[in-house]
């Protein structure tokens, strides 16, 4: 297989040929380190990329095939890691400079079940700052441009996630998902993103956001390789309180399974005004679809949608305000130089070390959390969260999944709302709830715009029913694949 | 609580111990009163009788065995710290004189 056909190959494809020994994991490598040298320049999805220890890890899985040794049938692939994700000893920056110089002490648990796999840490992508943004236009370091065109962002906050795999960068990578920080960026570059139940994936070495709604989660270019890659990170773990204690079922094994066309809700919530005329026909077109393939299409409602940004919006920078508080200037690397006293050190410190979203979230979540207002805004917020939750859980008596756009608009320009700071939290409107309610959703690609950028459809299943959510997916998948590439960053093969 | 709140910047970046420029305190004050007044659409819902909710599934949440792990050497826990000595962390002086 020449390098360009590796770029082009599955993830589980790739796996295949290592079992066969028609490929070995450093010409995969090879030919991705190659593929970041040829296009990051304009794609700039990579925050920092080791060829040397790729390369050695990969000569290690390489031995471990040759000896039978293999540590699952993975072993030797890379993975490209969102910079909020800790690997030990890499550095782990959330694209802010008050981390700019951080290296992980110790590594995240879904991290270290990538390693256990024997897959390939494969960089650190680009991302809003702390995963604070929808577009990676936040990154206190570069601006990571969508491979379908350079002009329009790579969506948010896993745009490097997102984009690194569009462009062939690499088969697959890991992302987190707070408010659509996974789904948004998959549907603005084509590619697909699970965000997995909130408990699934352990949040262990996930440096904290929003921690009731934070999730890590697999982007990648097939269903059947998000699956795979779900199975290698998830499970229980006795570092994360909020992991949940049964074991899961496999999510690959589930799409290998004969299934049934189930019920498929279409909330109108979702499909009103202020959507792209482009995205709505194509959302509804898969419908019809699905429709073709068997399965029944109900119209339900999700009564309280319109609350749901407001409500995301207080819970999210309260618990950011919180969990930001640790960067004081002591303790992790950043330290402002002209601090006269312990006082002047945090605000001098976090003044410098921050960038504007930050400081916006930390400010907004200091006001909703403090006296005289958490009544009003935070606790009020927690009220209406159930009852959003409770609107999922009713209509998921009737239906195994629920059909959305994942975005109002295909990818928006660089620069079109970074000075409105409310238009940027309204791009994610329709996955935000997932997070609220705390579901599994993925988008997948289903089709290209009149300006040549992917539209992505939104599925949510129930609670931990990812192996079913991935099914119904790859139905679709079957049916309709996408085989449209980003022809700015990829050449003819 | 129906009307938009004021903003007092000051006092919130003091809350947040984060120093603003003043083209920052301008800029948030504006921004800060317009996701406010946006966030004013949940003050008409009835939430009378509903829990609040702080985590998802809250049937998670175990605690771990209490039993003793092993800790890390001080030097890995100091090795991002800017300025430490033997085994501390070395701050600013916190402490007036008197």
């Amino acid at each position: 297989m020449n390098p360009e056909s590796i770029l082009e190959t599955s993830a589980f494809e790739l796996g295949r040929a290592l079992h066969d020994r028609t490929l070995t994991s450093v010409e995969i490598c090879s030919a991705f380190i190659q593929q970041v040298e040829a296009v990051d320049a304009t794609v700039q999805a990579f925050l920092q990329l080791d060829p040397g220890s790729v390369l050695e890890a990969a000569a290690a899985s390489d031995a471990r095939w040759s000896r039978g040794k293999q540590r699952s049938p993975l072993d030797g692939l890379p993975v490209g890691i969102k910079d909020v994700i800790a690997i030990e000893g890499a550095p782990l920056t959330c694209a802010s400079r008050i981390l700019e110089a951080f290296t992980a002490p110790y590594a995240s648990t879904a991290g270290n079940r990538l390693l256990e796999a024997g897959l390939i840490p494969f960089g650190r992508l680009n991302m809003d700052e702390f995963a604070m943004g929808s577009s990676t236009e936040n990154s206190a370091f570069r601006k990571t441009t969508n491979p379908w065109n350079p002009e329009n962002a790579p969506g948010g906050s896993s745009g490097g996630s997102a984009a690194a795999v569009a462009a062939r960068e690499c088969p697959w990578s890991l992302g987190s998902d707070t408010g659509g920080s996974i789904r948004q960026p998959a549907a603005f570059c084509g590619v697909v993103g699970l965000k997995p139940t909130y408990g699934r994936v352990s949040r262990f070495g996930l440096v904290a956001f929003a921690s009731s709604l934070d999730q890590i989660g697999p982007i990648g270019r097939s269903v059947e390789d998000v699956a795979a890659l779900l199975d290698v990170i998830d499970g229980h773990d006795p570092l994360d309180s909020t992991s949940w204690p049964d074991p899961s079922e496999s999510a690959s094994e589930a799409l290998q399974l004969d299934h049934q066309p189930g019920v498929i809700g279409l909330p109108g919530e979702y499909f009103g005004d202020g959507i792209d005329p482009e995205v709505l026909a194509s959302v509804n077109r898969v419908a019809e679809a699905y429709r073709e393939m068997g399965y029944e299409i109900r119209p339900i409602s999700l009564p309280h949608t319109d609350l749901a940004v407001p409500t995301y919006y207080i819970i999210a920078t309260a618990e950011a305000s919180s969990n930001l508080a640790r960067y004081d200037g002591v303790r992790y690397t950043r330290r402002a130089e002209s601090a006269a006293n312990g006082i002047d050190l945090y605000f001098q410190s976090r003044g410098e070390g921050f960038g504007e979203e930050v400081k916006r979230r930390i400010i907004l979540g200091s006001y909703v959390l403090s006296s005289g207002y958490y009544d009003a805004y935070y606790k009020r917020a927690q009220q209406v969260r159930t009852l959003i939750q409770a609107d999922f859980l009713e209509a998921f008596r009737g239906v195994d999944a629920i059909l959305t756009p994942t975005t109002p608009s295909p990818a928006f320009r660089l620069g079109e709302k970074t000075g409105d700071p409310l238009s940027m939290y309204l791009a994610d409107i329709f996955t935000i709830s997932v997070n609220l309610a705390g579901l599994p959703a993925l988008s997948m690609p289903c089709g290209l715009s009149s300006a040549g950028l992917p539209i992505g459809f939104q599925l949510i299943g129930q609670p931990f029913a990812e192996g079913r959510l991935l099914q119904i997916a790859k139905d679709w998948e079957s049916a309709h694949p996408f085989t449209a590439r980003p022809g700015p960053v990829t050449r003819a093969s | 609580m129906q009307e938009s709140p004021g903003v007092d910047i000051e006092k919130l970046a003091r809350l947040s111990r984060i120093k603003l420029t003043e083209k920052e305190k301008g800029a948030f004050s504006a921004q800060v009163t317009d996701i406010l007044g946006f966030f004013q659409k949940l003050q008409d819902v009835d939430v009378e009788g509903i829990s609040p909710m702080a985590h998802p599934f809250e049937a998670a949440a175990p605690l771990r065995k209490d039993v003793p792990g092993t800790p890390w050497e001080p030097g890995r826990a100091l090795r991002n710290a800017p300025a430490s000595r033997g085994n501390q962390v070395i701050v600013p002086k916190v402490i007036e004189d008197v």
